[in-house]
């Protein structure tokens, strides 16, 4: 019964994902397609943690302790995109840059 | 309920594989890669298979988009983006034959496999003479340790095949741009707060590794990703490639794992360890692992030397 | 259906409800800003009341203290991913 409703709770949130990946498609900015990247992590984590509930499965929760450490990785590296040769950051101004 | 969710995670992940590779933005292809290996590591999770979702969510989630977003810069810069022609039609047909190529076969190979159990019982019948209670560790540093031990080697070279491209003049330089960041600015004070955590989970990685779902591959990623974001956020810069220290730590694992190993074939056995003391051997194996694991994972990521020592 | 059961259950409800929220905002809403507007409240609360319900699950003081830590390192990547790429989409905007 509880697992049913874990599992039921994880495939509503595989959906919100689903429905995610249309924006990683249209952009139509680099930072769109990202933002939908860090909403499907976000949504991998929440979906960890209800498949290692809907088994009962502590060491289940292991692997979205992780997706949640390096959940932010690809969005750091994006960022500094913008700035030159990938090696800025997006919030020093242009006066103090390098 | 779980029949829905299982189909609607194998649509998703065909779904994010085939816009990977037919996807016309770059960018959005590194986008659905990403999506892609978190996908992967919940079908991992669904199959109970949880080391391999650990790696998976380390390796495919993590530090994949680091380096293709790596990748994608290097593109940039060199306006290989704005190439728009099209690749010739044998040249992608090729690549189709050749990938249908290999997936046909990984499919035989599937097929092809005893039913049944396999080696399940075996495995659990023997792990207790290593005293781990990982049945995966137990086959990935006792039953098949030359696999594993090859496997690092593999990581190794691959090193070795990324610092052949430097250019002579910075030999034995530092990698990487020269991150600089503001100093107060978010970046910065995310590149402080996530490390100790960082640390944390990989140090419990590799400690829970003997006995649950973990291990020295897993820990090391999550070293290696600590590694890239201090450097991405400025706060430290990429060590020189010629220091004899970052150098004993990378072949600190396959090293001590190789001096195991031939210690083993000393006594009789290549590759065995000593009855009674398996499990101090494997654990010092695995820390030895974790380090070197770490550096050249991250190194792997950073590219050969761009600026002189 | 025990009341624990019927706590959960509106839990997890209402994490579904901030993930789809999070997903309509990032389709309908107009611009960038906006969208990652949408983004972070929602996807937070979300897997905020997804970690409570699965806490209740276990009642367990370390299981709890352990989603606790996934809660917030996925708080904090969220805070800074949204602050940095919102500057970052400032600047691509004012390059093109």
């Amino acid at each position: 019964m509880m697992d049913d409703l874990f599992m039921l709770a994880a495939l509503g949130v595989l959906l919100s994902v689903a429905g995610a990946l249309i924006r990683a498609w249209r952009g139509p900015s680099r930072a769109d397609r990202m933002m939908s990247a860090q909403l499907i992590g976000s949504g991998g984590v929440g979906m960890a943690v209800l498949i290692a509930a809907a088994r009962s499965e502590p060491a289940m929760l292991d692997v979205a302790l992780v997706l949640a450490l390096l959940s932010a990785f690809a969005a750091l590296a994006f960022v500094k995109t913008v700035t030159p040769a990938g090696a800025g950051d997006p919030e020093a101004d242009e006066a103090d840059a390098p | 309920m779980s029949h829905a969710f299982d189909l609607a995670l194998c649509a998703l992940i065909l779904g994010a594989a085939v816009l990977a590779v037919t996807g016309r933005n770059v960018f959005g292809a590194i986008v659905f890669y990403v999506v892609y290996g978190v996908l992967l590591a919940l079908a991992w999770l669904i199959l109970g298979a949880v080391d391999v979702a650990l790696a998976e969510a380390a390796i495919g989630a993590g530090v994949t988009g680091v380096l293709l977003i790596g990748a994608w810069q290097g593109l940039a810069d060199a306006g290989g983006l704005e190439d728009e022609a099209p690749r010739p039609v044998f040249l992608r047909l090729a690549a189709v034959a050749g990938a249908g190529a290999l997936g046909g076969l990984i499919a035989l190979a599937v097929i092809s496999l005893p039913g049944g159990d396999g080696l399940t019982l075996a495995v659990v019948d023997n792990q207790d003479r290593l005293e781990l209670g990982n049945p995966v560790n137990a086959v990935l540093l006792g039953f098949r340790a030359y696999d594993t031990l090859l496997e690092t080697l593999v990581l190794t070279a691959a090193l070795a095949a990324v610092w052949s491209l430097t250019r002579t003049r910075v030999w034995g330089g530092v990698p990487g741009p020269g991150h600089v960041t503001r100093p107060d600015g978010v970046m910065a004070s995310f590149g402080r707060l996530l490390p100790p955590a960082g640390l944390l989970v990989a140090v419990y990685l590799v400690w829970v590794g003997a006995d649950a779902p973990g291990g020295a591959f897993q820990a090391g990623t999550v070293l290696a990703a600590v590694w890239i974001l201090i450097v991405l956020s400025g706060l430290q810069d990429e060590p020189r490639l010629n220091s004899l220290p970052l150098r004993l730590m990378i072949i600190a694992g396959p090293a001590v794992f190789l001096g195991a190993g031939l210690a083993g074939a000393a006594a009789g056995a290549v590759m065995g360890y000593p009855d009674g003391h398996a499990k101090s051997v494997i654990l010092v194996i695995e820390y030895a692992l974790t380090l070197s694991i770490a550096a050249t994972l991250a190194l792997l990521i950073a590219g050969p030397a761009r600026r002189a020592p | 259906m025990s009341v624990m059961e019927t706590i959960i259950a509106a839990l997890l409800a209402l994490g579904v409800f901030f993930y789809f929220a999070g997903t309509i905002g990032l389709l309908r809403f107009p611009d960038t800003h906006s969208r990652l507007h949408a983004l972070t409240k929602a996807d937070n609360l979300g897997l905020g009341f997804i970690v409570i319900a699965a806490a209740l699950h276990w009642g367990d003081g370390w299981i709890a203290a352990k989603l606790a830590l996934v809660w917030v390192l996925a708080l904090f990547a969220a805070g800074m991913a949204a602050q940095l790429v919102a500057r970052a989409a400032l600047k691509a905007e004012g390059r093109e």
